[in-house]
């Protein structure tokens, strides 16, 4: 399957146009089409073409930028897609798809039946397909890209007429063979093959070979993508949390044994326990770092599986990690052994307190970059987030902080003698001021009323507090305690 | 003060009694809270008591979760220190268990509390109360005045300590006329 305007279609699925289209890419410092819709090659436009160019040609092309990257990730879901006719799939170049579907036509109603359904679901996704059916690898590459067709048996009377670059060979070859005047893959299979391998090298006669089928062309299919499901059917229903914990045991080798293979970690467990009677209960861990040591994960079920309600029995036992990670294998030494065996306590219990008030409640602080004290630090969920530092503070801020609580007070000095919190306060030293003003880029409510002259303040009483007066809008407020 | 016990705190400065353990042990620390707390510790304010990166902190919904948080991390030996705001009076059967998952984990909890809400279990309860440094004109004092008002295994005191950010630790400050028994001082 060739798919020749896959970039601009893929584009053009999401937001269909009804007007000359055309992707355009910089190169060489400057902008060239990249892929082009049917409506646009009507206008004479050609890829590699020169997008100042095409713009006198066709005043009226409309352009985006090209994403290969997309373009292939397009292709492998296409692949994925394929997968329903065969399973044998593989990409071909960056714009096409080649599948063996040796033994796999008869299901869909013969060859002709199976290339009808094919395009027809194409058509219907928005996709331009060209597809060359023959025996071999090379003949259903030359059909597909010069003259769509079915091949069967001998493949010279089917792909004889065909250019000579239907042979996938390089420009270069292809323009010197021209020049010989041999044009048709038939002109080039009646020379003798001696005075070719002599004149072109290997290459030419070693594509006509697997054009011709007399030397074989294997397809590669894509890699599976590694699925981490495990199960266990039990012949005897078990109830007791120590047998399901065992059973999980066991599951948890096999799908660690998985992770390790593939240098992953899992940071989303979900334990399906099937019960007797049809209904299934799920126990699901969220893990604060990746892991895939059955050993350390095992323990952190405990508390999941006491809760399970076992009712007649549970027969089957299903572990997924739904969540995964990369994690590759580190060095172990001495040193660092030391330094991360405490660690690894630290997170199983982030763990343990996560799956009882949920992950994203154990936090941590980060540093940010803002003079504004509420916004000098972050809070992240700890499980998702690495200490970091460091941490300066210009000047004393306070260890407790809350909302603004407005006191009595007026004038730009500290009021001598206030009540806060019920209490009477005298002012014995006042530090400061410090003026703050808002951060203009940034939309905050809470810094309505204009700059802040912050004070320092000591009271006789002992309370150390950290007051501000707003002068454009004049008030005073009580926003931390220092410690 | 004993390792792998429950101590109690209260006070306007009980916070900073808890920074400046903190800042003397090493390790994480585990800071348990009720998420609808208004007020919320500053990572900049307590950077002169311990480093921020050390600190973990824990919201939970309810009293109920807080103990269970706390008994947890006790209980894990993880952290060596676990700090705890209640607003509500502890019980006895609480207090008790957070003892025995200190024990066991060998890890030191602090309950900060209100007033006249500590529980018999706890190994020691301090009374943490500012006080206005009148020799100091930088305005950064820290000066305050801890005085431990139930000890299980020892005697009672007061002290007046102020903290060194440079060196992280406390400087025992001993101001004439103010020792234990003294006037306005607590036996």
């Amino acid at each position: 399957m060739w798919f020749p305007r896959l970039a601009s279609d893929r584009v053009l699925r999401a937001c269909p146009r009804d007007a000359p289209f055309a992707l355009i890419v910089e190169k060489n410092n400057t902008v060239e089409l990249y892929c082009l819709n049917q409506q646009a090659e009507r206008q004479g436009l050609h890829r590699g073409m020169r997008h100042t160019d095409a713009r006198i040609f066709c005043p009226d092309l409309q352009s985006s930028p090209a994403d290969p990257q997309a373009d292939q990730r397009f292709l492998h879901a296409l692949a994925r897609w394929a997968r329903r006719y065969c399973p044998w799939v593989g990409l071909e170049g960056g714009d096409g798809l080649v599948m063996d579907i040796t033994g796999v036509a008869h299901l869909f109603g013969g060859e002709a039946g199976m290339l009808v359904d094919i395009r027809r679901r194409l058509a219907r996704a928005g996709l331009a397909v060209r597809i060359g059916l023959a025996d071999t690898r090379g003949a259903a590459w030359a059909l597909a890209h010069h003259g769509e067709g079915v091949a069967s048996g001998e493949m010279l009377p089917h792909i004889g007429p065909l250019p000579v670059a239907a042979l996938r060979l390089d420009a270069a070859s292809c323009i010197a063979l021209e020049r010989l005047g041999l044009r048709t893959i038939g002109d080039l299979a009646a020379l003798p093959r001696a005075a070719l391998t002599r004149r072109f090298g290997q290459d030419v006669l070693m594509r006509l070979d697997q054009a011709l089928g007399d030397q074989p062309e294997q397809v590669s299919p894509l890699a599976e993508p590694p699925h981490y499901r495990v199960r266990l059917t039990l012949p005897e229903p078990i109830g007791l949390s120590d047998d399901v914990m065992a059973g999980t045991a066991s599951l948890l080798e096999r799908l660690c044994a998985r992770l390790k293979a593939n240098e992953a970690g899992a940071r989303v467990l979900c334990l399906t326990l099937g019960r007797v009677d049809q209904a299934s209960q799920q126990v699901e861990l969220r893990l604060a770092r990746p892991l895939r040591d059955a050993g350390r994960i095992l323990p952190l079920f405990k508390r999941g599986v006491d809760q399970v309600d076992a009712g007649f029995g549970i027969e089957r036992l299903q572990l997924v990690a739904a969540q995964i990670e990369p994690l590759p294998a580190q060095q172990i030494s001495h040193a660092q052994s030391a330094q991360n065996a405490p660690n690894n306590e630290l997170y199983d219990l982030i763990t343990r307190i996560g799956s009882r008030i949920g992950l994203e409640n154990v936090r941590r602080f980060l540093p940010a970059d803002s003079h504004i004290p509420e916004r000098d630090h972050l809070i992240a969920a700890a499980a998702f987030s690495e200490p970091a530092g460091p941490w300066i503070s210009p000047r004393p801020r306070p260890g407790l902080m809350f909302r603004p609580e407005p006191i009595s007070g007026d004038g730009p000095l500290p009021p001598r003698r206030f009540r806060w919190r019920r209490m009477a306060l005298s002012t014995a030293r006042a530090t400061g001021p410090e003026r703050i003003a808002p951060e203009w880029w940034m939309q905050d409510d809470n810094w309505h009323r204009g700059i802040r002259d912050y004070w320092h303040v000591e009271t006789l009483e002992g309370r150390r507090l950290w007051l501000f007066h707003t002068p454009q809008n004049p008030g005073w407020f009580v926003q931390g305690e220092f410690a | 003060m004993r390792n792998a016990r429950m101590h109690e705190a209260f006070g306007a400065s009980a916070f900073a009694f808890a920074f400046a353990l903190a800042g003397h042990m090493a390790g994480p620390v585990m800071w348990i809270r009720e998420s609808w707390q208004t007020s919320a510790i500053n990572p900049s304010g307590f950077s002169r008591y311990l480093d921020p990166q050390r600190m973990l902190l824990a919201l939970g919904r309810d009293q109920v979760e807080v103990l269970a948080i706390a008994e947890e991390a006790l209980r894990s030996g993880a952290v060596p220190l676990v700090v705890m705001e209640s607003g509500k009076e502890l019980g006895l059967t609480a207090a008790r268990r957070l003892q025995l998952a200190a024990k066991a984990g060998n890890a030191t909890g602090l309950c900060l509390l209100c007033e006249g809400m500590g529980s018999n279990a706890a190994e020691t309860r301090w009374r943490c109360q500012p006080v206005f440094d009148a020799s100091n004109d930088a305005g950064d004092s820290t000066l305050q005045s801890w005085s431990i008002i139930k000890n299980k295994s020892g005697t009672l005191g007061s002290w007046d300590v102020r903290w060194d950010a440079k060196t992280r630790r406390i400087i025992v400050v001993s101001p004439s006329g103010k020792r234990p028994g003294s006037k306005g001082m607590p036996a």
